[in-house]
């Protein structure tokens, strides 16, 4: 027997009395014989705690954690004690979906509150109760535009995106039979006069653009709401929600639907996972929205609670006609990044990008100054910038990390450019020696 | 215990704070200097509270909860069994959450290795030849896996093969997965017995079928002995089959999906293999498949070269379905559990899974409307009370036994029967668990008789009672902003 199995023997017995037979085999008994399992796996042997212990410890040491000047859409930021703490606790850890909502208030009152403050970073109206990742948000999107517009099937896609969140919509594009085009870039931002000549075909049911974007460049949105509007497109706006504590936000540039990954939120970098992913709208979209939403209720004594609400949509009636599959979400994930945005506040999470944008251009400038790189375009950024060396790209990023350093991430389609990022946890320090080991290079 | 109802938004005060930064001195660099049309016009109105608010904020939050540590959750379909310690102990390694999913291959083979040992694991519990880890869930496992189907026809050529064959018992998300790949959605009747009727989908069965998605055993607990004819047929006609692997825990060391036949399938690790469901999220849906499908799956994939790990994608594959590389953190709460049971103990998972299922349809049948007799798997479904004239509906008895301690299976899932009660014990839950909860169940039965009215306004002593679903749905308040006005 097993500690997680209290059964003992006299226990099995008698509960195959009851049921009628003899042994455990019996209650296999109706599984053909030639689809039977009756070889022991070929896996390992049961191991005690100690040994799991030692066992992932070995496999940790396989693994040489870096000090991380990379970002591209997986950030180093300061996270709390607290949150860890408090995401632990069983109550929301072993929790399911809140089906009975009267012993699932917790479950649902924080996910009230994390759509309360995604709404209030993005200045949109309305957001569901969380995606995967940014990636497969943005493919969410691009599948409620398709359903919104009912006649027209084309989304198009600014080049500017990062290509990992390209890739994911791709994908879905592909599959759901959406046609896919991209717009151009234009030193290094989204090409907006060609942008307004794909939408006056007037056959894009949305348009989807990026701030900051895979360069780390503010992108200046200003007209291009109108022009979508004018169209009848829906305004897509991917953007990374702790900069928007700072950014002129989606709903402020007049998008429709905002999206992105919440992971920029405290959450630890975790080899890319689990993360969590944010979609939110304007009210007119709500019951396009997937996945669940919680919405304020009072039960019958008339005190306040809440409940997954506007479940009789489209995937839920017409599942056949489907145009999200999405079925349960990160709660715990949300959780996290809900527990930090309560934490840092409305000083804080401004203070995080002051000092983030105060590190990257103090980077910036070094790195400039030690004549060995240029900026790819000289444009406003935030905490990222994609800058050209004149090194060997791959050997000085390999030799970096030998010296434990994480020295930003490669630009796709580019042989020199590196995308670098400072978040509020760089030391000066960690700047500075990053600097002068890149002086004595080449 | 006072009923704690305040939102953060409501104990914020302006000026409080409850972070620190370390303050380091880079010189004459601020936000200020953006142009001012690229910075936000009004603040974000976040809470303002200390530490300590927010800590005893969301512990009086968590006490409005229930989970499989509260007590005992038989929710059908969602297998809520013991989410062991170790598992978080090990998810929480510093080695590995510190790492950045760009590094280089070389600066996290560790991670890698765990990647691949557990796809490894996973293919020979399955009797598959390879597993992606990336699908996020068992829904985009089902994504994945569709798109894995659609791409094996349309590289060879067979652009045709355009429907899915889904039984009428199947999980809500099946058909909407199947729509979302382009899919068109055949439905399949069961028969009498609960199971897929073999004889109606033989005519189904053409040159524009892509494939059938099976759970096995079903929603209804049964598993479906056809699958070696049906598996034949499919294969005949020139369609793969998908298994929903949903329901796999009580097949563990006794059958295995790929020796039934099964192509293609997605496993929900936050299931079968013990992580927690937080809330509802975030799971992990690993997908495997037959060797000639391997060249499909997902980018990144992750590969064994001599005594390395590598990080590949084929030319052929689908592309990419996920940011990184899945949900990491929940793949190494996974290894733990399978790394802990061995190959010793897998098995009994399994079958204690299905003993308790048994047992307690059994002990139960005699005041619950049982529709299809017969040993089950892991899970059963009875159709509402036996004595169907008190009016007492599921949802009532649902609501009943949240006074008594206990979370509710799951009700009106599968959609075959009009009064669904959906039962799933897991295999963690003792024989004392079991006889106290039949206990309560035939205690509900006798109190839609004796005082109806007791059951149909329950609950009664939950921290909120029965909810206006009507006007949450009519009138949406989604959002702080919106309350109040």
């Amino acid at each position: 027997m097993y500690k997680y199995f209290p059964h003992t023997e006299s226990d099995i017995t008698e509960m195959l009395g009851r049921i009628g037979v003899s042994s455990l085999d019996d209650l296999y008994a109706e599984i053909p014989e030639s689809i039977r399992f009756d070889k022991e796996y070929n896996l390992k042997k049961s191991m005690s705690e100690d040994e799991v212990r030692a066992y992932f410890k070995n496999l940790g040491a396989l693994n040489h954690p870096l000090i991380s000047f990379a970002g591209d859409g997986a950030y180093d930021h300061y996270s709390p004690a607290v949150i860890g703490q408090l995401i632990a606790r069983s109550e929301f850890l072993t929790a399911y979906t809140p089906y009975q909502p009267e012993i699932s208030q917790g479950t649902l009152q924080y996910i009230f509150e994390f759509q309360s403050m995604i709404c209030e970073l993005t200045g949109m109206e309305c957001c569901n109760a969380s995606m995967y990742d940014g990636a497969t948000a943005a493919a969410e999107a691009m599948l409620m535009a398709i359903a919104h517009a009912k006649k027209r099937n084309k989304v198009i896609v600014s080049r500017t995106l990062s290509e990992r969140v390209i890739a994911v919509v791709e994908t879905y594009a592909r599959f759901h039979g959406v046609t896919l085009e991209f717009i151009p870039e234009k030193e290094g931002v989204t090409d907006k006069t060609v942008m307004e000549q794909m939408l006056a075909a007037d056959d894009v049911a949305g348009v989807m653009v990026s701030s900051p974007n895979r360069y780390g460049i503010i992108e200046d949105f200003t007209g291009v709401a109108d022009t979508a509007h004018a169209h009848k497109s829906l305004l897509i706006a991917y953007a990374d929600p702790s900069t928007l504590a700072v950014l002129k936000t989606p709903g402020e540039w007049g998008a429709d639907i905002a999206c992105g990954d919440g992971q920029s939120l405290g959450m630890p970098l975790n080899f890319g996972g689990p993360y969590v992913g944010y979609l939110a709208s304007t009210r007119d979209l709500v019951r396009k929205l997937p996945g669940r939403i919680v919405g304020a209720t009072t039960d019958v004594d008339g005190k306040r609670a809440f409940v997954l609400t506007l479940q009789a949509r489209e995937q839920h009636i017409r599942r056949q006609k489907a145009n999200s599959n999405i079925c349960s979400n990160q709660s715990l994930m949300a959780l996290y990044v809900t527990i930090y945005m309560a934490l840092m506040g409305k000083q804080g999470l401004r203070e995080v990008n002051e000092k983030s944008y105060a590190g990257a251009h103090y980077l910036c400038d070094k790195l400039l100054a030690t004549g060995k790189f240029s900026l790819c375009y000289d444009k406003p950024f935030l905490k990222e910038f994609a800058v050209k060396t004149s090194l060997n790209r791959e050997s000085l990023m390999k030799h970096l990390e030998e010296k434990g350093f994480l020295a930003g991430t490669p630009v796709a389609g580019s042989k020199e450019a590196i995308l670098f990022c400072v978040t509020e946890k760089r030391t000066r320090e960690e700047i500075d020696n990053l600097v002068s080991l890149i002086e004595q290079e080449g | 215990m006072k009923y704690y109802n305040k939102l953060i938004f409501e104990i914020s005060k302006p000026g409080r704070i409850g972070y620190a930064l370390p303050q380091i001195d880079f010189g004459n660099y601020s936000l200020s200097d953006l142009p001012e049309t690229l910075r936000r016009e009004t603040p974000a109105e976040l809470p303002e509270v200390s530490e300590l608010d927010v800590v005893r904020h969301y512990t009086n939050v968590s006490n409005k909860n229930f989970g499989v540590e509260t007590g005992f959750y038989p929710l059908g379909s969602c297998t809520m069994k013991y989410n062991p310690k170790i598992n978080e102990e090990m998810a929480s390694m510093e080695s590995f959450t510190t790492l950045h999913p760009m590094q280089s291959e070389e600066s996290v083979q560790g991670a890698l290795r765990l990647y691949y040992e557990l796809a490894q694991a996973l293919s020979e519990i399955s009797g598959l030849a390879e597993f992606t880890l990336n699908p996020f869930a068992g829904a985009h496992g089902e994504l994945t896996g569709l798109m894995l189907m659609r791409q094996y026809h349309i590289k060879r050529g067979d652009l045709k093969r355009t429907k899915v064959i889904v039984p009428d018992s199947a999980h809500g998300t099946n058909p909407a997965s199947a729509a979302v790949c382009g899919l068109e959605i055949v439905e399949v009747p069961s028969t009498p017995e609960g199971t897929i009727d073999v004889d109606k989908l033989e005519p189904l069965l053409d040159d524009t079928i892509a494939g059938i998605m099976m759970t096995n055993p079903n929603t209804l607990g049964i598993f479906e002995k056809e699958i070696p004819r049906i598996a034949k047929l499919v294969h005949d006609c020139g369609g793969l089959l998908y298994y929903d692997g949903a329901n796999l825990n009580p097949l563990l060391g006794r059958c295995r999906p790929g020796d039934m036949g099964f192509d293609i399938m997605h496993i929900n690790l936050h299931k079968t293999f013990s992580t927690p469901h937080g809330g509802g999220g975030p799971g992990s849906g690993p997908v495997g498949v037959v060797a000639a499908l391997v060249d499909y799956l997902p980018r990144p994939r992750v590969v064994k070269k001599g005594d390395r790990y590598a990080i590949e994608g084929h030319d052929d594959s689908i592309g990419s379905i996920s940011g990184f590389f899945g949900n990491f953190g929940v793949m190494m709460r996974a290894y733990a559990y399978i790394l802990s049971l061995g190959k010793e103990n897998l098995k009994h998972a399994g079958e204690l899974a299905t003993l308790n299922a048994n047992y307690v349809k059994d002990s139960l049948k005699d005041c619950y409307y049982l529709p299809i007799e017969g040993i089950c798997k892991h899970e059963f479904v009875f159709d509402g009370l036996l004595d169907k004239s008190t009016g007492v509906t599921t949802l009532d008895i649902a609501k009943r036994l949240l006074d008594y301690g206990y979370h509710a299976p799951t009700i009106y899932f599968p959609l075959l029967f009009h009064q669904s009660i959906m039962i799933e014990p897991t295999e963690t839950e003792s024989k004392e668990t079991l006889d106290e909860f039949i206990e309560v169940m035939r205690t509900v039965a006798r109190e839609a008789i004796d005082d109806p009215e007791l059951v149909k306004s329950a609950p009664h002593v939950t921290p909120v009672r029965r909810l206006d679903e009507t006007t949450a749905a009519k009138n949406p308040v989604l959002r702080f902003r919106d309350l109040n006005n």
